[in-house]
């Protein structure tokens, strides 16, 4: 242990700590901007410096790790001249629309600018960086003029999710975040996974707005139909200011309804369905000597990557559509016809923690119906939003419950919003379809978790199925690699783009990877207190099979639950 | 006054490419000697010999090699650091076009000492033209076996690689060095870690100017007694002095640490030209201090240029006589710093620009005793809370013209007589 003091407090860290680690444990506070805990240290804001005595200058206390004896000061009149005098230089480059910004109230720019009490008029000309605004992309919107280069975009989009769509342009005063060589983001190998934006400490990347477009479907007079993914339930609250993994599936019914919704549905039913189509075509694959291994196709980033990066693997893609997209068809097919409205009069909103599904939607493939199957996805942001601005104290609010026809999900759709949960609830099925036993146990362990790879194997009566769970496209692009090269062999494979699967989505409240640990325990928690824990026990899809769908893989299914994909090799440039 | 060659001794004698022609005056004899030594015995010669680096900063050369040499690692790697960016300053280019062998000599032996078998030369992108030659000249120093494998039948291997800047000022920094050798943007890393832990592409390495290493191989021959005879206590060796701008007789010089720059200017480049008059010192390059007439009569030596608040630096000595204008001169230096930082942090990036709006302004007859405010207390962040130092030192040159030109800075603000501005048609507001 390493012994200092910080602002006259005693502290001890282990070895390697930095002074801004110190700080926090000794709870003083040090302003940040490129710092974040998920990432490696950038000290290049340069807002956290701290006087260490007997260093010359200042000390950036991120990068400056705690050595035995030292005394630090956080808050001296030195420091604070320093942090404003920076802070002032990044206002003097910064558009001054706060109110007009999307991240209005929750920007890590402007809190530390409230912070650090800027009330003096600037000694500078405001000199905004020319840069126009790059909403070319369906899920994301690029701003480089709130831009304040920490750098934290670079790392996720090239070190995690290993895409590499933006770096560092020019030089110095003109240095600007960008795509390569001008390109607009719809142009580039983007997935749309959004984890720039869950890191952007400003405006400078956010989500694509799209609640003026239900507001005007509202307007049109349509039948408001929701439907809410697995994830969203332990994303929302906290998206509305209440603690990371709070679960608050009641409560977001009822704030949809008072929005204005006409049906609330949930996505867990339609991920019951895909554990029936997708179990259904492993089984196929693997009985009839089909393209093994089979990857999962929930996750729309995924899909886009896998076309653009991995077209060779196409077949290895389930043609399973995302529960998302398998619900689509379904409200505007079967609901319609049972409550006997034109699905023209139908606007199909998906709640979901992810900005691809914005991608997704618009997909020429993804209009079985006959018309768009969802016509707008809102993330879990959007939503918050919305229900901010509809004056609905959510905190408060009684708790609703799902609309039939489509009435429960099981808990094996439920864990689709964690990464290893589409793998755990498919082998559920299909361990009893094989074995007609029960899987024992029901939790599956080996694919839970963030490790980055994770493998384990099912023995199905004799066939031994090897499967293995990815989450973040830099694994993604390992186990390909070790796919590709024969190195590993597996029958089953799930991918999620995002890091720790839908619950660390790019359309949640900013993510570190201690929320999404909390995420995870409310969402492994919940699915325990659900009666029905396995897709194939669901009454509900049992019912539209036998009403509606025939059998699994059969003529409709094809028709409505199935797809096919597209060869992006191009967006690669040659 | 007499030059004392020990760094320019072969320059203009021998075919640079020649291996041959080096070995032949003496060449090579240094690195034989260190073969034979430890790394201990390498260092602690280095150490008695007093050398310390040439390019800036004047750390003692032989605690960079202790770094390394401390750290466990199969691959270690040797750095010289050719990118000579500093406006004006040609020793480098002197010494790489003139001597090369002098300083591959050097690199091999700091190699043997720390156990490193590879050594990069990252060079100046502008001095291109040099590469063939120089790559002659490591074929040839391959040929004579005092280079590649198994080197004077020591079974010491040690090659060179060349890899080529393209222009970025920063690059000189170490650390920003390695990402550019590593095929990455030039930008600096933090410290610690420390490059004599993790450098060049994550291993241990010493990074040393090239007039550094060219020190090197005169210690070996001659001995540390005899270098020590040279310059001053703290400061062994000669230094080269690149002396630029309005003086007689401008050009690179060798003379003992510790010469008078009064002398150096007058006795030995022969005073200012046209019956003009001296104004103005920068010495240290582009961050060193503007020092006035008063305040020449100094030795040239690296304790002593600290204490006063400025640094030797490189050893380039800018010398402005009184028909320019102080307030002028910062202006064009912020400039360069504003063109040259690299953008990695807040501090430099924003402030090298207000910097030079700040000073354009005064310049411009526009400014006010607030913008000198302003300066100086930008000045005094960037120079406390920069990321390298790049941002911290590019303050010096406009606080030390603020504080040793004072008047005519109030005079470019009271919008009074300037005979440069005025002939240029500015002030006019």
């Amino acid at each position: 242990m390493i012994n200092l003091t910080i602002d006259g407090t005693e502290v001890s860290v282990e070895e390697g700590a930095s002074i801004l680690d110190a700080a926090r444990k000794a709870n003083v506070k040090i302003p940040t901007l490129c710092y974040h805990p998920d990432q490696t240290v950038k000290a290049v804001c340069r807002i956290c410096v701290v006087e260490v005595e007997g260093m010359p200058g200042l000390q950036a206390s991120c990068s400056t790790p705690a050595s035995e004896g030292m005394v630090v000061k956080t808050a001296s009149p030195k420091v604070i001249r320093a942090r404003k005098d920076i802070m002032e230089l990044i206002m003097a480059r910064h558009p001054m629309e706060c109110l007009g910004c999307q991240q209005n109230g929750r920007c890590e720019l402007q809190n530390v600018a409230a912070s650090l009490n800027m009330s003096k008029p600037s000694r500078y000309p405001l000199d905004i960086r020319k840069a126009t605004i790059d909403n070319t992309s369906p899920s994301i919107v690029r701003d480089m003029q709130k831009c304040i280069l920490c750098g934290r975009c670079e790392e996720t989009c090239s070190d995690v999710q290993e895409i590499m769509v933006m770096a560092k342009e020019n030089r110095g005063y003109y240095s600007m975040m960008v795509p390569p060589y001008g390109k607009k983001l719809v142009d580039t190998p983007c997935v749309n996974c959004g984890q720039c934006v869950q890191v952007c400490p400003t405006g400078a990347i956010t989500v694509k707005d799209d609640t003026e477009k239900v507001y005007s479907f509202m307007d049109q007079d349509k039948v408001m139909v929701a439907s809410i993914a697995p994830s969203v339930r332990v994303n929302l609250a906290e998206a509305l200011g209440e603690e990371p993994g709070t679960v608050s599936t009641g409560r977001m019914i009822t704030a949809l309804r008072k929005i204005g919704f006409d049906r609330v549905f949930d996505t867990d039913f339609a991920a019951d369905l895909t554990i029936m189509e997708e179990g259904s075509e492993l089984l196929d694959r693997i009985q009839n000597g089909g393209t093994l291994p089979m990857f999962t196709s929930c996750c729309p980033a995924w899909i886009k990557y896998a076309e653009t990066f991995y077209p060779e693997h196409l077949d290895n893609l389930s043609s399973c559509k995302s529960p998302m997209e398998m619900f689509g068809p379904l409200i505007k097919t079967y609901f319609a016809e049972k409550v006997k409205i034109e699905p023209s009069k139908i606007c199909s909103v998906a709640i979901m923690p992810c900005t691809a599904k914005k991608f997704e939607c618009q997909r020429d493939e993804m209009n079985a119906s006959g018309y768009q199957d969802i016509d707008v996805v809102l993330t879990v942001q959007e939503l918050a939003r919305m229900i901010q601005t509809a004056g609905i104290d959510f905190k408060n609010l009684e708790e609703g419950e799902f609309d039939n026809p489509f009435g429960l999900g099981s808990g094996a759709g439920l864990i689709f919003g964690a990464t290893g949960g589409v793998m755990e609830a498919a082998l559920r099925t299909v361990y009893e379809k094989v074995t007609g036993k029960e899987m024992d146990p029901l939790d599956f362990t080996p694919v839970r978790g963030f490790e980055g790879i994770k493998e384990a194997s099912v023995d199905l009566d004799g066939t031994v199925v090897k499967v293995a769970v990815a989450h973040g496209l830099g694994n993604a692009r390992k186990i390909l690699q070790e796919i590709g090269s024969g190195r590993a062999q597996y029958h089953f494979v799930e991918i999620m783009a995002c890091p720790g699967g839908c619950i660390g989505g790019g359309g949640n409240a900013p993510r570190t990877w201690a929320k999404v640990e909390e995420r995870k325990r409310a969402i492994y928690e919940e699915e325990k207190r659900l009666p029905v824990r396995k897709s194939h026990e669901n009454p509900w899809i049992q019912q539209i099979y036998k009403e509606y769908l025939g059998a699994p893989l059969g003529e409709k299914s094809h028709q409505l639950l199935h797809t096919h994909y597209v060869n992006r090799h191009d967006l690669l440039g040659s | 006054m007499e030059q004392m060659k020990v760094l320019l001794k072969n320059v203009g004698k021998i075919r640079p490419e020649s291996a041959k022609d080096y070995i032949n005056a003496g060449g090579f004899e240094a690195l034989r000697k260190a073969l034979s030594m430890s790394s201990d015995e390498i260092i602690q010669t280095l150490k008695d010999s007093g050398l310390r680096g040439r390019g800036g900063a004047g750390f003692p050369t032989y605690r960079k090699l202790q770094f390394a040499c401390s750290t466990e690692n199969d691959t270690k790697y040797v750095v010289c650091n050719a990118d000579e960016g500093e406006p004006g300053t040609n020793k480098d280019r002197i010494l790489l076009s003139g001597d090369p062998c002098a300083i591959f000599e050097g690199m091999a032996i700091v190699g043997k000492a720390i156990g490193a078998h590879m050594g990069y030369i990252y060079m100046r992108g502008e001095y291109v033209y040099l590469r063939e030659m120089l790559y002659k000249a490591l074929e040839n120093c391959e040929k004579e076996g005092c280079l590649g494998k198994n080197i004077m039948g020591s079974g010491f291997d040690f090659v060179i690689k060349l890899r080529m800047g393209a222009g970025a000022y920063v690059c000189g920094e170490e650390t920003a060095m390695f990402e550019s050798i590593e095929g990455k943007r030039g930008e600096p890393r933090y410290r610690p870690p420390y490059p004599g832990v993790h450098g060049l592409f994550g291993k241990p390495t010493v990074l040393n100017n090239v007039e550094t290493l060219a020190n090197i191989a005169p210690i070996f021959r001659n001995g540390t007694e005899w270098y020590r005879t040279i310059g001053t206590e703290g400061s062994p060796g000669t230094k080269l002095f690149t002396v630029i701008g309005n003086v007689e007789k401008r050009g690179v010089y060798e003379f003992p640490m510790g010469i008078n720059l009064k002398e150096l200017i007058y006795d030995v480049c022969g005073g200012i030209p046209d019956g003009k008059h001296l104004m103005a010192v920068q010495a240290g390059g582009a961050s060193g201090p503007f020092i006035n007439k008063d305040q020449i009569d100094i030795p040239l030596e690296i304790d002593y240029v600290a204490a006063s608040g400025g640094r030797l630096g490189c050893g380039t000595i800018l010398v402005i006589d009184d028909s320019n204008c102080i307030v002028d001169m910062v202006c064009n230096n912020l400039y360069f710093f504003k063109e040259e930082s690299c953008g990695k942090c807040t501090p430099c990036r924003e402030g090298t620009t207000r910097l030079y709006q700040l000073a354009r302004k005064i310049s411009d007859g526009k400014g006010t005793m607030k913008d000198i405010d302003a300066i100086k207390s930008l000045g005094e962040t960037m120079n406390n809370a920069s990321f390298c130092g790049l941002g911290r030192s590019a303050t010096v040159p406009v606080e030390s013209a603020i504080r040793n030109f004072y008047p005519d800075f109030e005079r470019h603000i009271d919008k009074d007589f300037c005979p440069v501005c005025d002939r240029e048609g500015r002030m006019q507001g």
